[in-house]
């Protein structure tokens, strides 16, 4: 008996050094990684998760994005000055009507193994996402401007029937839907990015390891997926502008924490921290930012609160509209974001629309939202604030979140005397209770993958996206059906104008400040671009002076 | 067989019991425990730790009163200031006094704590010596029971509990009971298989002494040493879980205080404004400090074969 | 010893499957789902994606599935990350947490068990108070406000260890420390008040009045039958340990399977919750029985699972 029990000990304590010792064996693998010298540029970058997944047309996150705009280019880029441009496409031509685009695909436009990138596999690509049997397309529809791509993908017409067609090798005709104004944007966005006809068709998983299969036509090459933990870029020899491309390698750390990320920065592992690939933690913004080395860019996002109009006292217009006016945006962006946020006062931002730096209505109104609460109260029938039924701002799990929402119950209180609970979520329950209109007032954002008033508004058309409020308003989804179909900028324009001035007279969002593309790099770190969208370029960046 | 006919039945006589309380041997009480107390007083640093326990009582009920502030109202224009005569802990993120905040927040922390590890004494304790001193099937199915517990992902059942019942302290109190206890049972379990197997646990029972009387009075107080340890070591685990179900969302609301949400939310400005950390912090060591002295101290006085 | 490992094992199964049908029917009705994100899917997308995963078949059926799945052990595809399959993810996570876990064990043993005998041979006397003072601030610092501080102090500042990720010995430290203390600290606590107790025992003072030399008694006497609650303790904590902390990967940025199993419930990525858990509920089982067979060794008259008769 005392025998078994010795071979079952010294089994154990055998069998746990055998696995230590692999391990390690193991890890002396990677220990040479992120090793700078002699691979000429390298700029090191964290990555705040494992992106889901590495293909264009099948992405489901912005990480992902950030990621894939390195590695593959579509028939436009966003240039330095955050307007799209040829790329993949050396030739645009659009007609009269704004229906039809045709693209000329740029000769000297290869894949990464050699081969020439075609109008086919664009055609390839689009036609792979619009596949009513492809499930995994969660963005599909940054595609539906395309004519009948909206009906190929609910399996109502054949695929054959939308709007893209590669005439021969170098020409790519599409038809559209209505005339987007912003369909040069879109194409610019991964989703329309094309990818290898002839890989995909033979391996469909090509996209799920760096390999020889992971083909792709951008500035750089995926040559390593560690998975949870490195991704690393090579400078791409084929791609057509290559001798723009300066950086040899580019390292994306895999950091979920953000003071990791910051410390890792801090020692010199990192040349690049914050957003939109990581977020700088909010306490190391305002010290960056009095040595002046915050960067504070444009972004088309807004932070809002949602108001579910089906909740009483929220479906009476004037209550709504006091609670806006009594959060001082001001305090909360001065105070407590500290990025160079602004106060948002409209929905689209100021980005898209300058003009909206000025907004529908006064930050910190107070003397106008107790009006507004006095007129609501009556109209519901209450004789006093106290009688208003209970109000809950729900928020998921985060310190900012958590920060703004004290500040503004704070304001609410003592603005208007109105006690609202807080309710701090787990991010999954909080995006459930959302969707299931369980929620009275809900915290929420928006970074718009796409420049354009129409993008944004659209959210707001019926319940669905980014909207949970249960709000809808004839005149609104009238106006955007109008500008849907106009083709002159400046009438779009008007009746854009007049939509956004609807919703924020109806308030059915509380909009609070407008995000910004806060992040730091070192001195050596040169022209890495970030678009009014958040994204990362890196074509242009270089660390020549590291 | 020869025996048998030298004691025939009538060889013996019934003699009368009294009680049935007869054959037992035991020690009276009365001076076990004045042996205790006795003991106690006598340890000066234990002592020490009663007296740091009760100050902070005190404070957390009337320090919110003495400062002034309360520990909602923002100051955004004075938020992150250090230490100074106006604020004695400084101000936080949202420029609230800390002073009081701590103090309201000792209010939560001490009351968590305490319950929390009382659930985990009561439940631990009943459930480990159960286990341990009966032994075979019964221990079998009651270790497994805690094994099931502990090995689910803990953070499911939080996330279901906090959809099923209202936030708040008794939810949370609930949410850490569920499994809080299973290390003192698995301690108290061991230690039960080891000391019943003692002389005077056989004595005992061969006296006469039932199992449930065995248990209360021979078992557990031998345990008593690791029993108040991992008492004191629940009582941390309670004010840190705390924070982190209010992180989820199943604690206490903001904006009330708790030291462990206040220690996790001054945690990222450890470099920038440390006072936002240090203050919970501090008064999460020395409420451990005290705690630890006095468990020291009693399980010292508490120990039957001690005689100093 | 033979019928009392097979009844055992018979348990364990039991208790086995039941973690595993508890945590099914916990994880389905916990809101949200693995297509839960900030931008709401479009509803056709959605329904699509769940008849491809097979979310749409009856819970029975699902259920069956992941039985069936665990007892293959062919766990299956990530919902998160496309193509990763949960057994590689295991199988590349959990290593990392090993070792991590085997150092901060070694060290949590190791230290505790010393300072513990330190603080019982000198007891009330300046080295214990000395022992016992680490031990409590080991206890009620947590383990995240450790790694915090030491990744500040020792890493940013001193420059003597490198910030985060897991690549050489070094990098694993700083980790080991801070998942080190809180064990550590407990098991010198326990280890004092035992040892403490353990002295008074009349075999104690027998084999001292014998006139048996001072270390041989805290040897062969003492350490072994103060180490009962120990053990006791060690089981799961080993387990816990072994399978890697959440806190202390992440602020770390170590890809280890606490991490993983932790964004794996966040993101309610069914297949990597059912077997994470199976995984860690195996190893649980598995080292509890060892911690039983691990009794009798120290206390050979300790033999678990025999009822003794009443």
């Amino acid at each position: 008996m005392k025998n078994i029990k010795k071979v079952v000990f010294q089994g154990l304590i055998v069998f746990v050094l055998i696995v230590v010792l692999s391990a390690c064996s193991d890890e002396s693998k990677n220990s040479n990684s992120g090793g700078d010298e002699g691979d000429g540029q390298v700029l090191n970058m964290p990555l705040g998760s494992e992106p889901a997944e590495l293909h264009p047309g099948q992405i489901s996150e912005n990480l992902s994005v950030d990621v894939l705009t390195q590695v593959f280019e579509g028939l436009t880029r966003i240039n330095q000055d955050g307007e799209p441009e040829e790329a993949i496409a050396s030739e645009i031509d659009i007609s009269d009507d704004k229906l039809v685009y045709t693209f000329t695909i740029r000769e000297d436009a290869n894949w990464s193994n050699g081969d020439p990138v075609t109008a086919e596999d664009f055609e390839y690509a689009w036609k792979h996402v619009l596949d009513p049997d492809n499930a995994h397309t969660p963005k599909v529809d940054r595609l539906y401007p395309v004519k009948n791509a909206f009906e190929a993908k609910a399996g109502e017409v054949s695929i054959d029937e939308v709007g893209v067609v590669a005439e021969d090798e170098n020409t790519l005709v599409v038809e559209l839907e209505s005339p987007v104004e912003y369909f040069l944007q879109l194409t610019a966005n991964p989703v329309l990015f094309p990818i290898h006809k002839g890989i995909s068709e033979e391996n469909p998983d090509w996209f799920l390891d760096a390999g020889e299969d992971y083909v792709s036509n951008g500035p750089f090459t995926l040559s390593e997926w560690d998975h949870q933990s490195k991704i690393e870029l090579e400078k791409n020899d084929e791609y057509w502008d290559s001798d723009t491309v300066q950086l040899d390698k580019v390292n994306f750390f895999i950091v979920e924490d953000n003071n990791t990320a910051f410390n890792m920065y801090q020692s010199g592992d990192l040349d690049y921290v914050g957003d939109p690939t990581g977020t700088l933690p909010l306490e190391a913004v305002s010290s960056l930012d009095s040595e002046g080395t915050l960067n504070s860019d444009e972004k088309a996002g807004i932070y809002y609160y949602l108001l579910n109009v089906d909740k009483e006292p929220l479906n009476n217009k004037n209550i709504r509209k006091a609670l806006a006016l009594a959060v001082n945006r001001e305090e909360i962006t001065t105070s407590i974001i500290k990025g160079g946020e602004t106060p948002a006062l409209s929905l689209v931002a100021p980005a898209v629309w300058s003009e909206n730096e000025e907004g529908y209505f006064k930050d910190g109104d107070i003397d106008a939202a107790k009006e507004y609460l006095e007129k609501g109260i009556e109209e519901l029938g209450y004789s006093d604030v106290s009688e208003l039924p209970s109000m809950a701002i729900q928020y998921n799990t985060s310190e900012s979140h958590a920060t703004v929402a004290q500040a503004i119950q704070d304001m609410w209180k003592n603005n208007l005397g109105i006690d609202v609970e807080l309710e701090n979520m787990e991010f999954a329950v909080h995006i459930d209770a959302m969707d299931e209109g369980d929620f009275q007032i809900g915290r929420f954002g928006q970074s718009a993958e796409v420049a354009d008033p129409l993008f944004i508004l659209e959210a707001y058309r019926q319940n669905s996206g980014y909207n949970f409020t249960n709000w809808s308003n004839e005149e609104f989804i009238s106006l955007l059906d109008e500008a849907k179909f106009s083709i002159d900028s400046d009438e779009r324009y008007e009746i854009l104008r007049e939509a956004e001035e609807i919703i924020m007279d109806e308030m059915p969002v509380l909009p609070i400040y407008v995000y910004k593309t806060v992040y730091t790099h070192k001195d050596y770190v040169e022209n890495i671009d970030i678009t009014d969208l958040g994204f990362v370029q890196l074509k242009w960046a270089n660390v020549s002076d590291k | 067989m020869d025996q048998k006919e030298y004691f025939s039945k009538d060889s013996f006589q019934p003699i009368t019991v009294l009680s049935n309380k007869e054959e037992e041997i035991q020690r009276p009480q009365r001076t076990y425990l004045s042996d205790v107390i006795r003991r106690f007083k006598k340890n000066k640093l234990a002592m020490f730790g009663i007296v740091v326990i009760v100050l902070l009582a005190i404070l957390s009920i009337f320090g919110p009163k003495i400062s002034g502030y309360d520990y909602f109202t923002n100051d955004l224009s004075n938020n992150n200031k250090p230490p100074s005569g106006e604020h004695w802990f400084g101000t936080d993120s949202l420029g609230r006094d800390i002073f009081s905040r701590t103090w309201y927040g000792a209010r939560i922390s001490l009351f968590i704590g305490i319950a929390a590890a009382l659930i985990d004494l009561v439940i631990g304790v009943i459930w480990g010596a159960t286990a341990g001193y009966f032994g075979g099937r019964v221990d079998e199915y009651m270790m497994r029971i805690a094994d099931i517990l502990y090995g689910i992902p803990y953070l499911l059942v939080v996330i279901l509990l906090m959809i099923v019942l209202p936030q708040g302290l008794l939810t949370m109190i609930i949410a850490m009971s569920l499994t809080g206890w299973i290390n003192m049972a698995r301690i108290v379990r061991g230690q039960v298989l080891q000391i019943k197997l003692s002389e005077f646990v056989l004595a005992a029972r061969t006296l006469g002494s039932n199992n449930i009387k065995i248990m209360i009075r021979h078992l557990i107080p031998n345990t008593m040493g690791p029993i108040l340890v991992t008492l004191t070591l629940t009582i941390p685990t309670a004010i840190f879980t705390e924070a982190f179900l209010s992180y989820l969302g199943l604690g206490v609301p903001a904006p009330l205080a708790s030291w462990g949400t206040m220690s996790s939310e001054g945690l990222p400005s450890l470099v920038y404004y440390p006072w936002i950390l240090f203050f919970p912090a501090f008064f999460i060591c020395l409420v451990m400090m005290a705690f630890n002295v006095v468990g020291d101290g009693l399980s010292d006085a508490l120990d039957p074969k001690e005689k100093r | 010893m033979i019928r009392f490992l097979l009844k055992r094992f018979g348990y364990m199964l039991l208790s086995f499957i039941i973690i595993i049908s508890l945590t099914f029917f916990l994880m389905k009705l916990a809101p949200g789902g693995p297509f839960t994100s900030e931008e709401n899917l479009p509803k056709e997308i959605e329904e699509k994606l769940n008849e491809t995963y097979g979310l749409n078949d009856p819970w029975y059926k699902q259920y069956a599935n992941y039985l069936g799945s665990i007892a293959k052990w062919d766990l299956g595809d990530s919902f998160k990350s496309r193509g990763q399959s949960i057994n590689d993810i295991i199988n590349r996570s959990f290593p990392i947490s090993l070792i991590l876990g085997f150092e901060a064990i070694l060290i949590a043993l190791s230290l505790g068990v010393l300072l513990g005998v330190i603080g019982a041979l000198r007891h009330n006397k300046a080295p214990d108070y000395v022992a016992m003072s680490v031990a409590i601030f080991g206890i009620s610092v947590p383990s995240f406000i450790l790694a915090t501080v030491l990744q500040y102090v020792f890493a940013l500042k001193l420059g003597w260890f490198p910030v985060a990720r897991f690549e050489s010995f070094t990098h694993t430290i700083l980790p080991a420390l801070a998942l080190s203390f809180m064990p550590m600290a407990f098991i010198a606590r326990l280890m004092r008040t035992s040892m403490l107790e353990v002295m008074n025992q009349d075999y104690v003072k027998m084999a001292k009045a014998k006139g048996m030399q001072s270390k041989v008694v805290v040897f062969r006497h003492l350490l072994r039958n103060a180490i009962m609650p120990v053990v006791s303790f060690l089981g799961p904590l080993v387990v816990q340990i072994l399978t890697g902390s959440f806190i202390i990967e992440n602020i770390f940025g170590i890809p280890g399977l606490g991490f993983e199993y932790l964004t794996s419930i966040t993101n309610r990525d069914y297949t990597a919750i059912m077997g994470i858990t199976a995984f860690f509920s195996i190893l649980l089982l598995v080292s509890i029985l060892l911690v039983d067979l691990l009794y009798g060794f120290i206390d050979p008259r300790i033999k678990v699972g025999k009822k003794e008769a009443h």
